[in-house]
């Protein structure tokens, strides 16, 4: 936390609009999961599917070494053409994947291994088969999980972080997020519609929603701003890569020496914190 | 037919209008009943058993012994951390939320006793901007939640819903991590929570507190989700199954426990409560 100089950088923090940013967010060519993963990971061994129902493209998962050191990844998966776009499902996980992504949770939690999730989703997808499967449940049991889970989390929000769908991997110790990433309750176009009644209003809703990660720093909800390349990280995926590694490599370092029941207690500190509201005197 | 429904429907419209409290038209079947009578059957259509909304008041009236509820946190107030206007400033919604409902945002939580049982009980309030969930809501939950640990004392949860609230950007978002940090805690030391799920329960209230119940009951035909139909049905450019995210669905679904009447619901969580403390 001590090394947001990267807010420093004048072109971070002025020029783009939020709205420019949330494009920069869903642009086609930026770095996904996978991308981050073969660069900043070797030994990845993929696990599949959720034991209950089917696998879930939407979203990976597996053990990768980092830096010497074996750790659970998990992370939404866009898909870079059409095709594979179909095969991801926009990167929009059903129930299945995030049941997936708990599995997963569990089992470096039982071998005593930190997990490290990747964000990037515009949202768990609302289909009937979702709503069937229970995607709310789904939901809900990782919040719960990830609020008790007895080993260390770092959440690394990379391109969109939609809603609860994007919440669902990523209740953890540290959330770092990318310059360019958004975070948001609910995407700008959709807010757009609920409350100015149209789509077309996206621009404003999102300045509204305050959904870049230097206003995510600023509320507090984001532990540290990790910067892009001059461009954004789909102009140089490798240096957007090499700028995540070390700010996770520092924050995996400080996590280790954690005792884990202080880091589950302080987890839960910091979720208790989150809100704000006004207490007026009682008559 | 066509010459005796004419007139019935214009008498129903001019009644309406020279008494509105005195009559209402059941959703359900259309029948007019005489109000007195539906808020003395807990507000169920005697006819087909329709279940009108009703605001947290009522549901404690019902549920609590002697309708009495040791209200908590009745002095916290959304505060406006983005600054959100849209058509209208945040800051006036609430106010006018607060002119309509009372001050309590969209839960009021506290203790009382279910057939001489301590309870920690929160009941939302649809009325409130949607019965949204923002920084109040969670926190009243959060503190709530804590209660019920430290006292060791069985938590139930009444959920009427829209989901997050939106004007409250990622904060509101935050409190699904929130509470189910809190109910996670209290399953830590065995408590029982019990999640009733009431028309409509969605987005991030379902998707946090309201699924995570060691029991979840349903009112009938509630409407329960993650997303909503409208967003569903935009998405897939199908048309939705009949019965599509009604109560009856998600039990079919194996989604909740069961499906209880309003007038059943005191009986039914004083069992369970009986078996699981």
């Amino acid at each position: 936390m001590e090394e947001n100089a990267n807010l420093e950088r004048p072109e971070a923090a002025a020029g783009l609009s939020r709205y420019e940013r949330v494009k920069l967010a869903r642009h086609q060519e930026r770095p996904f999961t996978i991308d981050y993963v073969s660069d900043l990971f070797s030994e990845f061994i993929e696990l599949h599917g959720d034991r209950n129902f089917r696998d879930d493209p939407a979203i990976v998962g597996g053990w990768a070494n980092f830096r010497g050191r074996s750790v659970m990844v998990i992370g939404q998966q866009k898909g870079r053409d059409m095709k594979e776009n179909v095969h991801r499902n926009f990167g929009s996980p059903h129930p299945e994947g995030y049941r997936k992504a708990e599995r997963l949770m569990r089992m470096a939690e039982k071998f005593g291994k930190p997990v490290v999730t990747f964000v990037d989703t515009q949202g768990a997808y609302p289909g009937i088969g979702a709503e069937e499967r229970g995607q709310a449940e789904a939901i809900a049991r990782n919040l719960f999980v990830m609020a008790g889970l007895r080993t260390p989390i770092i959440s690394c929000v990379i391109g969109e972080g939609g809603s609860g769908g994007a919440l669902g991997i990523a209740v953890a110790d540290r959330v770092l997020m990318l310059e360019n990433a958004i975070y948001s309750v609910i995407s700008p176009e959709g807010c757009a519609a609920i409350l100015w009644r149209s789509r077309d209003e996206a621009e404003r809703a999102a300045e509204a929603l305050k959904l870049t990660a230097t206003d995510l720093l600023d509320l507090g909800v984001i532990d540290e701003l990790v910067s892009e390349p001059a461009g954004g990280a789909h102009v140089d995926p490798g240096g957007a890569a090499e700028h995540l590694g070390e700010a996770l490599a520092r924050h995996l370092d400080e996590l280790r020496a954690i005792d884990v029941e202080e880091l589950v207690l302080s987890r839960r500190e910091k979720y208790y914190g989150m809100g704000r509201w006004e207490e007026v005197p009682t008559e | 037919m066509t010459w005796f429904k004419k007139p019935k429907q214009k008498l129903v419209s001019q009644k309406r209008e020279l008494a509105a409290d005195v009559w209402v038209k059941c959703d359900g079947c259309g029948e007019i009943l005489y109000e007195r009578r539906l808020g003395e059957n807990a507000h169920v259509c005697p006819e087909c058993g329709h279940h009108f909304r009703i605001p947290a008041g009522e549901y404690i009236a019902l549920l609590l012994d002697d309708g009495f509820l040791e209200e908590f946190d009745t002095n916290l107030r959304s505060a406006d951390p983005l600054g959100f206007v849209d058509s209208k400033p945040y800051t006036e919604r609430v106010d006018a939320a607060i002119e309509k409902m009372g001050p309590a945002d969209a839960i009021r939580t506290g203790r009382g006793r279910l057939d001489d049982r301590d309870v920690y009980l929160g009941a939302m309030d649809f009325g409130f901007i949607g019965g949204s969930m923002g920084s109040v809501v969670g926190e009243k939950i959060r503190r709530l939640a804590d209660r019920a640990t430290e006292e060791g004392s069985p938590l139930i949860l009444i959920s009427a819903s829209g989901g997050a609230r939106m004007q409250e950007g990622i904060f509101s978002l935050m409190q699904m991590a929130k509470t189910a940090a809190a109910l996670e805690r209290l399953a830590e030391d065995g408590n029982p929570y019990i999640s009733i799920l009431t028309h409509p329960t969605t987005g991030g209230v379902t998707a946090s507190y309201a699924m995570l119940g060691d029991v979840i009951l349903s009112e009938p035909e509630a409407l329960i989700g993650f997303a909503g139909p409208r967003v569903i049905k935009e998405t897939i450019r199908q048309d939705l199954p009949d019965g599509f995210q009604r109560a009856e669905f998600l039990l079919a679904h194996g989604m909740v426990d069961r499906i209880v009447p309003r007038v059943e619901m005191k009986p039914v969580l004083s069992t369970l409560l009986h078996h699981m403390c």
